[in-house]
């Protein structure tokens, strides 16, 4: 690394290697933190972030490599043995009992206490006084922590960490669930604890945010160190291109695309009054906050949710359907929910990317393992989706992998219109890079994509249609993305579709004040 | 395929072999002798039988609790049915058909109201009883002898096909159940279902009425169940079989199969099934009384379970 401070760094990582089986996670990585340094730590999901931590915070044991804390060898057995040595962790997901009060959060594990009761007045002050160090006093400590804003939760678990005093306080990605002015407050106060000469490693993925608040930035790829220095050093493109190990333009793939028969036709449908026409090699991109009311629009087109009002067409059908019919009709569905909704994850990943489509995969009412695990495979092969075998529970892979084993589903089933939901959210940005390849593919001419598959089901009847290119409706909160791939982009703004509008004539700032209901105005 | 069962279904089997080597040791080497596993598998046979509907529910998600009821029932409308001097086939199909109904009901009932298995077959275990005891103004139905008495009845030597014919067809049912669930479209929307419902639904599988298929299918092997049971009492007895439910949900799980749902095998849920009926007729020859036999067959259960458990983390 070479540009640690000078004097004895707070806390210190030297070659620190994790593999898990055949994949390396993290290798070779150094970190030094001064005291009163904010350094942080970015890259993209999936870069090793997580590792690390958990190799800081002793989750985790490193295959190789040592650390320090305060010069002192620091080999955390367990987290809790983290915390005991000064290293507190803040997690995204914050980690506390909710119906439990403020104070007895504050001291959880460590209450004072006589002859096995706990003096609660005690424990009451100690609280009081944690949080007016942290500058917020107005905090009741008898609140339950539950009924407290994420801002406030947040403030508590850091109450917790100096409760113990830690000396290094690791916060990962911890804005991801606050306001402006939450963060604001967050940063100031993150200010005052350098002061004190705590070391802070900051975990994030937002540049903006990195740039405002760190004294030092290292960006984590595949693993690796990509590089790194000091944030007056460093330029938001810089980072990007470190994180994203390319120029970012190369991104979104567009190969020539030529708009054919409409396909899908919907006009003043539902809640939203979505009217738009999608054709045949055409990407159309639908834009927006979360919660403005996409995911329902889809939903709602999939026929799984009810929809009183408007008229849809797809291709020679009318009305609504069930979901069921719709992926007999060439429709297929991506959820945004991988976990809860998109995969199964106890199955394997041969019987999730099939699951829609059995028929064809044995003789009548049969399904032959052999043959659905024939058909997987080769979808794995050509996304190139890493997994031991088709038989390997959907469960053990990575977010990416995940991501593209629901999207072979549709592939597999051999949809006309696809509808994507968030398709790239939460996954590793190589990953990203395939599937924008893979959408792209999918609307121009005819790629290799799915042509032995139609042999292996000998479907003759749709090998005509086939010829032609799809159609791809997609959701994304990723302004740069839909901009990058889509032909036309759409706004949904409370709860109301715009009118899809070419690219061309699209800026992703206007497009941003749109979404946020700016640009009625 | 083969080999791969019976790792999957390696717990179980270490089950069984553990028990049936203790109890070999304490009864003596004639527990292994031939009429002594035939008893073992009459024990089993119908336990297994509604156990193969079950393990069906099971992976899909769901539970039943009314098999003992149903049972009861199946009894009852095949004393009924020979009694009216209609012919053994005809009682047979009607003890199966009203079982099915019963898990029609159920299953229309889990879809329909949206209320989870557990209550609604809670309900119709009571329902399906109380029917049972309406039916055969609670007492006991004597009926005609004729061949179903003797379907789990020992073959005298030298005649017939080695075991009973009711045997012969519980390895039959376990057969068909075992392919349904690995090689068909509808078993793997089982698993799928038991997995993540919400994901079945996404992908276009028909979730309530595969669920309202599997409740009745596994209602009509529970209504096999009862003619098995028939053919044991050779009466209609709408008391029966009360807390039948618990040994085959008991042998589902023993058998690897869990209750959040996508998991369970056929080879297991038998495995499981006769390491119960092994604790059971080992105890009796041992001479042990019943509530050693009932501490034995519960402790066996939560090991089965903490071992599979352990299985799956490492």
């Amino acid at each position: 690394m070479g540009d640690a401070i000078s004097g004895t760094p707070r806390f210190e990582m030297r070659g620190i290697r994790k593999a898990f089986g055949a994949t390396t996670a993290v290798d070779g990585v150094d970190v030094s933190v001064a005291p009163g340094e904010v350094c942080a730590i970015v890259g993209q999901n999936g870069a090793g972030k997580s590792t690390l931590m958990a190799i800081l915070s002793g989750a985790l044991q490193p295959d190789a490599g040592r650390m320090t804390l305060d010069g002192a060898p620091y080999q955390p057995a367990h987290p809790l043995d983290a915390r005991r040595a000064g290293v507190a962790m803040i997690y995204q997901e914050l980690s506390l009992a909710p119906h439990l009060t403020v104070a007895e959060n504050i001291l959880l594990g460590m209450e004072p206490a006589s002859f096995g009761l706990i003096r609660r007045a005690e424990m009451r002050r100690t609280a009081k006084e944690v949080l007016g160090r942290l500058g917020h006093p107005e905090i009741s400590v008898d609140a339950p922590v539950g009924t407290l804003s994420p801002a406030a939760q947040q403030l508590v678990e850091i109450g917790r960490a100096l409760a113990v005093g830690c000396r290094v306080l690791v916060l990962d990605e911890p804005t991801s669930s606050l306001s402006q002015a939450d963060t604001q407050r967050l940063f100031a106060l993150i200010a005052e604890l350098k002061r004190t000469g705590h070391a802070i490693v900051y975990i994030s993925h937002f540049i903006e945010e990195v740039k405002e608040v760190a004294d030092r930035i290292l960006v984590l790829r595949d693993g690796t160190m990509a590089g790194g220095g000091m944030t007056a050093d460093l330029a938001p493109p810089d980072i990007v291109k470190l994180m994203v190990g390319r120029p970012v333009d190369a991104l979104y793939p567009r190969s020539p695309r030529r708009r054919g028969a409409p396909i899908l036709d919907v006009s003043d449908f539902g809640p939203s009054g979505a009217t738009f026409t999608l054709h045949r090699g055409e990407i159309i991109g639908i834009a927006g906050l979360v919660g403005a009311g996409r995911t329902r629009l889809f939903r709602g087109l999939f026929g799984l949710e009810p929809v009183r009002t408007g008229r849809v067409r797809l291709g020679a059908w009318s009305g609504t359907a069930a979901p069921n019919e719709r992926w007999r009709m060439g429709c297929g569905f991506l959820s945004e929910d991988r976990k809860e909704e998109g995969l199964a994850a106890a199955l394997s990943v041969a019987d999730n990317m099939t699951l829609s489509r059995l028929e064809g995969l044995g003789p009548g009412p049969m399904v032959f393992p052999r043959t659905q695990d024939r058909a997987a495979a080769r979808w794995m092969d050509r996304l190139q989706i890493k997994s031991r075998s088709p038989r390997q529970p959907v469960a053990e892979l990575s977010g990416g992998n995940q991501q593209k084993v629901a999207i072979a589903r549709l592939l597999h089933h051999d949809v006309d219109v696809l509808l994507l939901d968030e398709p790239t959210r939460g996954i590793d940005v190589a990953s990203k890079a395939q599937i924008y390849e893979l959408i792209d593919a999918l609307v121009s001419k005819r790629q290799a994509t799915g042509d032995s598959e139609r042999q292996a089901t000998g479907d003759s009847e749709r090998q005509q249609a086939e010829r032609e290119p799809r159609a791809v409706l997609m959701i994304s909160s990723y302004v740069p993305e839909l901009l990058g791939l889509c032909d036309r982009i759409a706004v949904m703004c409370r709860g109301r579709l715009g009118e899809p509008r070419p690219v061309a004539d699209l800026t992703e700032h206007g497009l941003m004040l749109e979404a946020t209901g700016a640009g009625d105005a | 395929m083969k080999p791969k069962t019976i790792i999957e279904s390696g717990g179980p089997l270490l089950g069984l072999a553990f028990v049936a080597i203790v109890f070999g040791l304490l009864v003596g080497p004639q527990f292994f002798r031939g009429n002594n596993l035939e008893l073992i598998a009459r024990q089993t046979a119908i336990v297994c039988t509604a156990a193969l509907g079950m393990t069906m529910v099971i992976v899909a998600g769901g539970i039943d609790l009314s098999v003992g009821s149903i049972v009861a029932l199946t009894t009852v409308v095949i004393a009924l049915v020979l009694g009216a001097d209609y012919g053994p086939i005809a009682a047979a199909t009607a003890g199966i058909g009203a079982g099915a109904i019963c898990g029609l009901i159920s299953g229309l009932l889990v879809t329909r109201l949206r209320v989870v298995p557990f209550i609604v077959t809670l309900g119709m275990m009571l329902l399906v009883r109380g029917t049972a005891k309406g039916l055969s103004g609670e007492r006991r139905l004597e009926a005609p002898a004729t061949w179903l008495n003797d379907m789990l009845r020992t073959l005298e030597p030298g005649r017939g096909f080695l075991v009973p014919g009711g045997i012969w067809l519980v390895a039959i049912l376990a057969l068909a159940v075992a392919i349904t669930l690995q090689y068909t479209r509808f078993g793997r929307h089982l698993f799928s279902i038991g997995s993540n419902e919400r994901t079945a639904r996404l992908c276009g599988v028909a979730v309530d009425r595969t669920k309202v298929a599997v409740y009745t299918i596994a209602a009509a092997l529970t209504g096999v169940a009862g003619v098995l049971q028939f053919s044991r009492l050779s009466v209609g007895d709408p008391t029966v079989a009360d807390g039948l439910e618990l040994d085959v949900i008991a042998a589902v799980i023993i058998g690897g199969g869990s209750l959040a749902g996508g998991r369970g095998t056929v080879p297991g849920t038998i495995l499981g099934a006769a390491t119960m009926a092994v604790i059971q007729i080992g105890c009796a020859q041992r001479g042990l009384p019943n509530w050693v036999q009932q501490i034995v067959t519960g402790a066996i259960i939560v090991l089965a379970v903490a071992l599979d458990r352990w299985r799956q983390r490492h």
